[in-house]
């Protein structure tokens, strides 16, 4: 019991990381209908940031100061790519968009390798990682914070959605686009909000992960990336409860699974289970099935 | 284009006029390993320790009272080039013996050549065990994945009094499977018991192994795996609270660099330490450094070992003719190499001595030597 409550516990923590990533998928998905490919990158560019910040300033940083600073980077970044090179593809075919941001992920790994150069820097955690006895389990201060920081997060965003201005307007045009232009919401300025939050974080889902593996480099964003697709997916594309209950249940399975089958069935199982979802609730688990409009 | 060839050509003139100018009364031993590329970082140190070897035995006399001289070619890692140095040193240079290939791969491309010529062949570096395989006239200085493997289980069992170990290994590395397989072998034959927990190349959480591996409560963990991996392993054990010590293989030379905190206090099994504080690898150490200007790694080490090896055992055979040389290095007894003795086994590997090293406050501390059982 007490070594499953410990795998448990790992499990949460990678979940976390998936989560974190996958409200970025869902969110742009839910706003322009579009699958950003290069979300997996700003996750690795947010950990490079965090890593400047950390090791080549002068000066040294607070933890949650190097946090921040790697978020806003991040925040903006997502905005300049949509800017660059969604915002004039909105009305092309889907498929285009879909391609560029394939291009974009592409890209940016390897202006990642130019700038960076591609030998993975250490990461060495910034938070003390001696275990902290809770409850008489052993957790490290870096899984807690893991943990706090990434539900504190979720929390705040989905009061933001639900009872603000600005979350309001982000749900109205993710409904409806034209009515949301009609009722007089700037619409460029939602969508580059939706951008900038889901942006910033996917960068605190990279910073995690690089302290956690203790690495940072180009193609960080690829694995987990990849993951946090297939959690967004899992839960309900667009539904951004369903991205969290995703990427906590993909962090769980594959614990489990790595805990007690074996490392070689990580992957077999957890698309499996992705496909099985799928067949029987092809929305996934909180998508609502909406019919096109023709 | 034009700019290349005439580069080419000109060095191709070089080296031919260089050939015609070599007297007679040189040895020359050629050396093939990646110079360029992503992997010269390995031809150059094996480059460097031979050349220092050559240079040390010139100034003492040289071989068979006349000058060493070492021919490096550039093999890029590759098999095809390798071969075709092997050609040049035969054919253009005509080298009395090859102290190569770097690389398993190159060195097995070479061997069949080698095995027709009746070269004497003494690799430094080639650790697959087919390499020496069939083959009288081939040696290596090195020791095999598996002997490493089963070194670091005597160590366990021995020095450490491990009775119930872990053994953590990469399923997709040859290396890694290699030494994990040695140590469960030993273990097997000692009776002794242990638990084998696989991970992937493209792993990056072990949380959850190490996790069951904390309460599996076990005495040490065996983890034979490169840098990058360790690494990782190492600062996510932390995290964990594992308690138990590490062991590791070769594969962990320079964790000090980066992982220095969360190495400590673990082990590993390597060809020599840096810090080892007997005369001649403390000399060779000061020599290396000051002549290239970085402490040498193991590879260095090894050619360098390979070179005063080789020059031994044609002092011993009193010619430089392949089969008495062969015969020599058969029979060879050389003792006081920077890695530890060596002496081949029918094979032609060494039956050498393998250090442990501990990492204590980011330095290697030579923590034991083991002998072949």
């Amino acid at each position: 019991m007490e070594l499953f409550i410990n795998q448990l516990i790992n499990g949460l923590n990678t979940g976390s990381i998936y989560a974190l990533v996958a409200i970025g998928y869902t969110m742009v998905y839910g706003i322009i209908r579009l699958i950003n490919f290069a979300h997996g990158e700003i996750m690795m560019f947010g950990s490079y940031f965090a890593f400047i910040f950390a090791y080549m300033m002068p000066f040294e940083l607070p933890f949650v100061a190097i946090i921040v600073i790697a978020m806003v980077f991040a925040a903006l970044m997502g905005m300049l790519i949509e800017r660059i090179a969604y915002k004039k593809l909105r009305t092309a075919p889907r498929i285009s968009a879909l391609i560029t941001a394939i291009g974009m992920s592409l890209f940016l790994q390897n202006l990642a390798q130019l700038i960076f150069g591609a030998t993975p820097k250490v990461m060495h955690p910034l938070v003390s990682t001696e275990p902290v006895v809770i409850l008489g389990y052993n957790i490290s201060l870096l899984t807690l914070l893991t943990i706090g920081l990434s539900i504190f997060f979720m929390v705040v965003l989905t009061l933001f959605v639900r009872k603000t201005k600005p979350g309001k307007a982000m749900r109205a045009v993710s409904q409806d686009k034209e009515a949301a232009i009609l009722m007089g919401i700037n619409v460029n300025k939602i969508i580059s909000l939706t951008f900038a939050i889901g942006s910033a974080l996917g960068a605190l889902g990279g910073i995690f992960y690089a302290m956690a593996y203790s690495n940072v480099e180009p193609t960080l964003g690829v694995m987990p990336g990849l993951k946090a697709f297939i959690a967004a997916v899992f839960g309900g594309i667009g539904n951004i409860t369903g991205a969290m209950i995703g990427g906590y249940l993909i962090g769980i399975i594959e614990t489990m699974v790595k805990a007690y089958i074996s490392s070689k069935w990580v992957d077999a199982i957890v698309f499996g289970l992705l496909i099985v979802i799928l067949l029987f609730k092809p929305s996934g688990l909180l998508g609502k099935n909406v019919k096109e409009k023709v | 284009m034009k700019k290349i060839l005439t580069i080419i050509s000109t060095l191709v003139l070089a080296v031919l006029l260089s050939a015609c100018g070599a007297k007679e009364d040189t040895v020359k031993f050629g050396v093939i390993g990646p110079l360029t590329g992503d992997y010269s970082m390995y031809g150059i140190a094996v480059e460097n320790g031979a050349k220092l070897a050559a240079a040390e035995l010139n100034a003492d006399g040289g071989v068979l009272g006349k000058t060493l001289e070492i021919i490096a070619y550039d093999s890029k890692g590759e098999a095809t080039e390798g071969v075709n140095a092997y050609n040049r040193l035969r054919d253009q240079d005509e080298v009395n013996a090859l102290i190569g290939g770097t690389f398993s791969g190159v060195t097995l491309a070479v061997k069949q050549l080698a095995v027709e010529d009746g070269m004497p062949v003494l690799s430094p570096t080639a650790t697959n065990p087919d390499v020496t395989l069939n083959a009288a006239n081939v040696f290596r200085a090195c020791y095999t994945d598996s002997y490493q493997g089963s070194v670091a289980a005597v160590f366990a069992a021995d020095s450490l009094s491990a009775t119930n170990v872990a053994v953590m290994y990469n399923r997709d590395d040859a290396y890694s499977q290699g030494l994990a397989q040695a140590f469960m072998d030993e273990f097997d034959a000692r009776s002794l018991s242990y638990t084998a927990f696989e991970f992937g190349a493209t792993d990056d959480d072990y949380s959850a192994i190490l996790t069951n591996i904390k309460s599996g409560g076990y005495d040490a963990v065996f983890l034979p795996a490169y840098v990058a991996e360790v690494g990782k392993a190492l600062t996510q054990a932390d995290a964990l609270g594992l308690e138990m010590p590490f062991i590791g293989g070769d594969g962990w030379d320079g964790i000090e660099a980066d992982y220095a905190a969360v190495a400590e206090g673990n082990y590993f099994a390597n060809h020599y330490a840096k810090t080892d504080e007997s005369e001649v690898i403390q000399d060779f150490v000061a020599n290396y450094t000051e002549e290239y200007g970085e402490a040498p790694n193991a590879l260095a080490a090894l050619a360098y070992d390979a070179v005063y090896a080789m020059a031994a055992a044609m002092e011993d055979a009193g010619s430089t003719d392949y089969e008495a040389v062969v015969a020599a290095l058969t029979a060879l007894d050389y003792q006081n190499a920077v890695t530890g003795s060596i002496k081949f086994d029918s094979n032609g590997d060494p039956i050498k001595s393998i250090t442990i090293i501990k990492v204590v406050e980011g330095i290697h501390v030579v923590e034991t030597k083991i002998d072949a059982s």
